[in-house]
C-alpha cells in the first residue's frame, strides 16, 4: 500500500526540524511543503485550522498537529527504533521533560527577543530573565545523559532548542551561556552539532543568525 | 505485591481532579494527601523538584508529575480496565491534541475571568466561549469525547466543569446559554459514579474562588 507522508514546516522551526529528524530516524519517506507564516497556505488552514501552526504532519489525507503530539504519532504508526522507552514510568519522565523544555524555550526566546530589541534597563532585566530560565533548564537536564545518533529519544528531539538558543545568543551579541555556567547545555549542544542524524535535517548555521538577525533588527541594535 | 498509590493534591484543583479521576475509573486504592499550598510539604518539594505543584502521583515510592502525564501512566499502567486512550494512533493523536489544547487555553481565560474586571473580562469570557464551542464541535453528536466511554479528552476537560458555576458568577455570564450540548456532556458525565466522586461542589468551588478574590484585593 502507497503510504503518503507530508510535513509542513519551516526551515527556520525547531518544531518543524525535529519531526524531520524523526522521520529520518524511522526511515519515512517524506514530502516537505514549506511554509511561508505571513502568507498561510489553504492547505495548512485546512489541516491545522485550530491553531494555523507548522509544524503539521498529514498521514494519507490524515492530519496531525503540535510537535510533540505528532512525534509519538510518529513513534506509534513506524514502529522500528522507538523514540520513546516502553516503561510506563520512563515514557512519563521522558514526555515530563519534553514538555519542560518546550516550556523553557516559550520562557527564554521572548526574553531575547526583548533583550534584542531594548535598550539599557529593560535590556538588562531581559537579559537576567534569560539566564534565570537557562539556569532551570541547566539544572533540569544535568541529570540526563545524552543519547544520539540512530537512538535519538524524545527528549534529545525535544532538546534541539537547544541550539535555536545558541543562535539566540549569537544575535543577541552577548555570551550568556558561558561553559563554565552552563556545562549540561554546551554538551548536548556539542553533541547536537556532532550528531549525524540531527545535522542532516538542521539548518545551516549562519543562514539562522543571519535570518533572526534581520528578522530583529539586531544589526542596529548595538547597545 | 500491593501497588502503595499516593497523590499529592489540592481540593480545588482542576488538575488534581483529573488525576482521581482516572485512579477512579480504574477502581484504584490510593492515599489522598491535602496540601497546604502556600506551606508545602517536604515530600511535594522532594518529588518535584522542578514545578513544586501539585498534583504528582507518588507510585510505589516514584514519583510523576503534570496531571496529563500522570492520567496516561495511569491508563498505561492499568491498561486492562476502563481504557482512557483509544488504541488507534491516529485517534491517539487526536485525544492527545485535544487535552493539550484545554490545557494551553482553559485554565488561563478561566482565571481572567474571575481575577479581573473590564476589557480585559470581557475579551477572556468571549474567548473562553469561543474555545467551548470549538470543543462542543468535537464533541458532535457523540455522548463522550471518548465515544461511547468517557476517554483523555473527557477527563482533561470534565473537571473545569465544577469551575463554571464560579466562572458564571463573577464574569456574569451563562456558559448552558452558550454551549447548552457542553453542558448536557458535563450533566451525562456527572452521572458517572466516578466523576461525581472526584469533582468539587460548585458552590465550594465558587467560595474558595471568593476567599481568593479578597486575598488578592480584587473586588
Amino acid at each position: 500500500m502507497a503510504e503518503e507522508v507530508k510535513l509542513f514546516g519551516r526551515w527556520a522551526s525547531p518544531f518543524s526540524r525535529r519531526i524531520e529528524v524523526a522521520l529520518k530516524r524511522k526511515g519515512v519517506q517524506f514530502e516537505y511543503i514549506e511554509e511561508d507564516l505571513s502568507n498561510k497556505s489553504p492547505a495548512l488552514l485546512k489541516y491545522n485550522p485550530v491553531h494555523k501552526k507548522i509544524p503539521v504532519l498529514v498521514h494519507n489525507g490524515k492530519p496531525v498537529a503540535e510537535s510533540l503530539v505528532i512525534l509519538e504519532y510518529i513513534d506509534e504508526t513506524w514502529k522500528h527504533n522507538p523514540i520513546l522507552p516502553t516503561d510506563p514510568y520512563e515514557k512519563a519522565l521522558a514526555r515530563f521533560w519534553a514538555r519542560f523544555i518546550d516550556e523553557k524555550f516559550w520562557a527564554i526566546w521572548p526574553a531575547v527577543k526583548r533583550a534584542i530589541l531594548s535598550r539599557e534597563k529593560e535590556r538588562e532585566e531581559a537579559i537576567e530573565e534569560t539566564r534565570q530560565h537557562l539556569k532551570t533548564l541547566e539544572s533540569g537536564l544535568k541529570e540526563r545523559k545524552f543519547v544520539g545518533g540512530e537512538s535519538l529519544g524524545f527528549v534529545e528531539l525535544a532538546a534541539n532548542v537547544i541550539v535555536w538558543l545558541f543562535a539566540a545568543q549569537e544575535v543577541l551579541g552577548l555570551e550568556i551561556l558561558t561553559e563554565e555556567k552552563f556545562p549540561t547545555l554546551h554538551e548536548w549542544s556539542q553533541r547536537f552539532v556532532d550528531d549525524a542524524v540531527f545535522k542532516e535535517c538542521a539548518p545551516p548555521r549562519e543562514r539562522l543568525i543571519a535570518y533572526y538577525k534581520v528578522l530583529y533588527g539586531a544589526s542596529t541594535a548595538s547597545k | 505485591m500491593a501497588d502503595e498509590i499516593i497523590l499529592l493534591d489540592f481540593w480545588p484543583s482542576m488538575f488534581g481532579m483529573r488525576v482521581r479521576l482516572a485512579l477512579a475509573e480504574k477502581g484504584l486504592k490510593y492515599e489522598y494527601k491535602e496540601e497546604d499550598l502556600r506551606n508545602k510539604s517536604p515530600l511535594l518539594l522532594e518529588m518535584n523538584p522542578v514545578h513544586k505543584k501539585i498534583p504528582v502521583l507518588i507510585h510505589n515510592g516514584k514519583p510523576i508529575c503534570e496531571s496529563l502525564i500522570i492520567v496516561q501512566y495511569i491508563d498505561e499502567v492499568w491498561h486492562d480496565k476502563s481504557p482512557l486512550l483509544p488504541s488507534d494512533p491516529y485517534q491517539r493523536a487526536q485525544a492527545r491534541f485535544w487535552a493539550d489544547y484545554v490545557d494551553k487555553k482553559l485554565y488561563e481565560l478561566g482565571r481572567k475571568i474571575w481575577s479581573t474586571k473590564g476589557e480585559e473580562q470581557e475579551t477572556a469570557k468571549k474567548e473562553f466561549i469561543e474555545c467551548l464551542k470549538l470543543l462542543e464541535g468535537e464533541l458532535g453528536d457523540k455522548p463522550y469525547f471518548g465515544g461511547e466511554k468517557i476517554g483523555f479528552v473527557d477527563v482533561a476537560l470534565v473537571t473545569f466543569s465544577c469551575w463554571f458555576h464560579a466562572y458564571e458568577s463573577f464574569g456574569n455570564f451563562s456558559i448552558e446559554a452558550e454551549c447548552p450540548k457542553l453542558i448536557a456532556w458535563t450533566k451525562r458525565c456527572m452521572e458517572k459514579e466516578s466523576v461525581s466522586s472526584s469533582l468539587e461542589d460548585p458552590h465550594k468551588v465558587h467560595g474558595f474562588v471568593m476567599g481568593m478574590k479578597k486575598k488578592l484585593g480584587i473586588e
